[in-house]
């Protein structure tokens, strides 16, 4: 492409400048290409349910609110709000429990040195690796027989017990390139490993806690699987399994249009925590592969 | 300077030295301390390893072998859940749809997550826009929300259908087909390739830049360069995406579960593994069967596992300077 525009010096700015365009373009095709569902669930949302579907222009010329207007009635008599409260009180609940107990173990691996340290860790990355369906039955067994069916003690549990390993390796990761000295000048004014967690290593570690919450968050929210097999009672129910009760049982939901504002919606928290926090997503999935 | 110092100390025979004199000073009951100390932070993931990890293991590989409703006690039958599972159809349809799903889904995904990331990786203008922009689709992909986007978009007549159908395909929506309906849950995974390419970006910005213009100097030209220095250098980034994402490619259940409209359907096309377990267990209450699904889900993945170490000898080359 760019021998054709004819500039004389082949490494001149005209050359650059015409890379810079091919390199805009590419990049942008790729972005319309990806972001077109995102995009398309918007529109569609405006749109009436039977248009949703076979209409090929992303945004209607005439734009109905009757969607999300629907939504105020709620569904089956349940209030749409009594799902986004539910999964609030989950994604909450989970972000508190990762932040305690993983922060604790952290520490624990990063800057104490006790007679196992290795053994458990390598224990804890094999957790990693381990597929969840192996312990999805037996836990199952378990809950049921602790008579915690059909509440959020199943979904939150493991969250308090550090069962998050990605959460407590890229805390160790963070803590272990903490300078040493701090605790060291620390342990000389008397205080103990608890003193030291709390008032040195928690406050310096703000952007992987940071990481670590949001993450949390969002994975909880998407959660589907964990919701499907513990709860059972719809007013229960969290934004997910509130969602699939817009289907119907053939594949063609009654509501269509409700279906599609209820999507968006329910994709809203996630996007903007993404806005408000994507750099410390994409640094804290980055240096989850650097280090690994 | 100072990073080097750290470096150092934190160095293996450093430590080796520093030990015994903390043990004059401190002592044995420092040492005790420090166990205990230890030992009461791990208190929470002790915990959770044993009550939600360790112990969990052991009762699905016990369950794996008896007959077990959930309601009554389990009767121990030996392999008959393994010999059953050999000869049903549907675990072998589960089976070839989950390793279809994994053989084709996830180098597509790490191909494009990798071709993006050196797109990017070229630091232009607008990098952290457009780097933030392809990773939002992994943060939403797993959700209801998006299958069901998913489901619309490949629908007959819809989107993807009329868009093929101009270019001279009739296949109809994917949603409906029993072949097609399983490459609507690839290209739905492949569309969250921003997670791997993010890592693989993060791994391009640490080749340096000498190696290039040294290259650069011989006379190597830029796939010559991709493959004697790129490649090599972010291999070890490279085993990382290839191990995580096949791992949890085998995994999936919510996207095929929401896309094929809870029935894993039509015709069984997106009977993932998962599902397939979802269905025994939970629908049909036959735990001890889908205890031995899971296992053997946790011997392919182990297998997989233990290849991909194995092989990372031959391609994945580690710096032993770095850092």
């Amino acid at each position: 492409m760019s021998a054709t525009t004819g500039k004389p010096l082949s490494g001149g700015p005209g050359r650059k400048r015409t890379g810079s365009l091919v390199w805009h373009l590419g990049a942008l095709l790729i972005l319309a290409v990806i972001l077109y569902p995102v995009v398309w669930v918007v529109g569609a949302s405006f749109k009436p349910g039977k248009d949703i579907i076979n209409s090929l222009t992303l945004f209607p010329s005439h734009p109905i609110l009757s969607n999300f207007k629907g939504l105020a009635d709620g569904i089956a008599d349940i209030r749409i709000w009594t799902f986004f409260q539910n999964s609030l009180f989950y994604a909450l609940g989970a972000v508190a429990g990762v932040l305690i107990s993983c922060s604790l173990t952290a520490y624990a691996f990063a800057r104490i040195r006790f007679a196992g340290r290795n053994l458990l860790f390598s224990l804890m990355i094999g957790t990693l690796l381990l597929p969840y369906h192996v312990l999805l039955i037996p836990q199952y067994v378990m809950f049921q027989k602790l008579g915690w069916i059909n509440s959020y003690a199943p979904l939150l549990v493991g969250k308090y017990l550090a069962t998050e390993a990605f959460f407590v390796f890229l805390m160790v990761q963070f803590m272990r390139n903490l300078p040493r000295e701090l605790d060291e000048a620390a342990r000389l004014d008397g205080c103990g490993h608890l003193r030291i967690y709390w008032s040195i290593v928690l406050p310096l570690c703000r952007p992987a806690l940071i990481t670590s919450a949001i993450f949390t968050f969002i994975n909880a929210w998407n959660d589907f699987m964990g919701p499907l097999i513990y709860l059972n009672e719809p007013g229960k129910y969290t934004v997910s399994l509130g969602l699939m009760m817009f289907r119907d049982s053939d594949g063609v939901a009654a509501n269509y249009g409700g279906m599609i504002a209820m999507s968006l919606v329910a994709l809203l928290p996630v996007l903007l925590f993404f806005l408000a926090f994507q750099r410390y997503l994409i640094d804290g999935m980055a240096t989850s592969g650097l280090k690994g | 300077m100072g990073r080097a110092v750290t470096l150092v100390k934190d160095s293996a025979p450093a430590a080796r030295k520093a030990r015994p004199a903390a043990r004059a000073t401190e002592g044995r009951p420092g040492r005790r301390r420090e166990n205990l100390a230890g030992y009461l932070f791990m208190s929470p993931w002790i915990a959770g390893f044993l009550l939600l990890t360790a112990g969990p293991m052991v009762a699905s590989l016990y369950f794996a072998f008896t007959d077990y409703n959930l309601f009554t006690t389990p009767k121990w039958v030996g392999f008959d859940n393994f010999t059953k599972m050999f000869d049903d159809p549907r675990w072998q349809k589960s089976v070839e749809v989950t390793a279809k799903y994994v053989i084709i889904g996830t180098p597509l995904k790490l191909l494009l997550a990798l071709g993006v990331a050196l797109l990017l990786a070229q630091s232009r203008r607008g990098q952290a826009f457009y780097r933030a922009a392809f990773y939002a689709p992994s943060l939403i992909g797993a959700s209801v929300s998006v299958g069901f986007v998913w489901r619309s978009l490949f629908s007959d007549g819809a989107v993807v259908d009329r868009t093929q159908t101009f270019l001279g395909f009739h296949v109809g929506g994917w949603v409906g087909s029993a072949d097609w309906v399983l490459y609507c849950l690839v290209a739905l995974t492949v569309w969250q390739f921003g997670a791997p390419m993010v890592i693989f970006l993060a791994g391009l910005k640490q080749v340096p830049k000498e190696l290039y213009e040294a290259a650069e100097m011989d006379g190597a030209g830029p796939l010559r360069r991709f493959w004697n220095i790129t490649l090599p250098m972010i291999s070890p980034v490279l085993f990382f995406n290839v191990l995580l994402e096949t791992i949890h490619s085998f995994q999936i259940f919510g996207s095929a579960y929401v896309v094929s409209n809870t029935y894993c359907g039509p015709a069984d096309g997106t009977l993932v593994y998962t599902c397939y377990l979802y269905q025994q267990g939970f629908k049909n209450s036959q735990m001890g069967f889908a205890s031995a699904m899971a296992w053997m889900l946790l011997l392919a993945v182990a297998l997989v596992t233990a290849v991909l170490f194995w092989s990372q000898k031959k391609w994945v080359h580690y710096e032993e300077d770095a850092r």
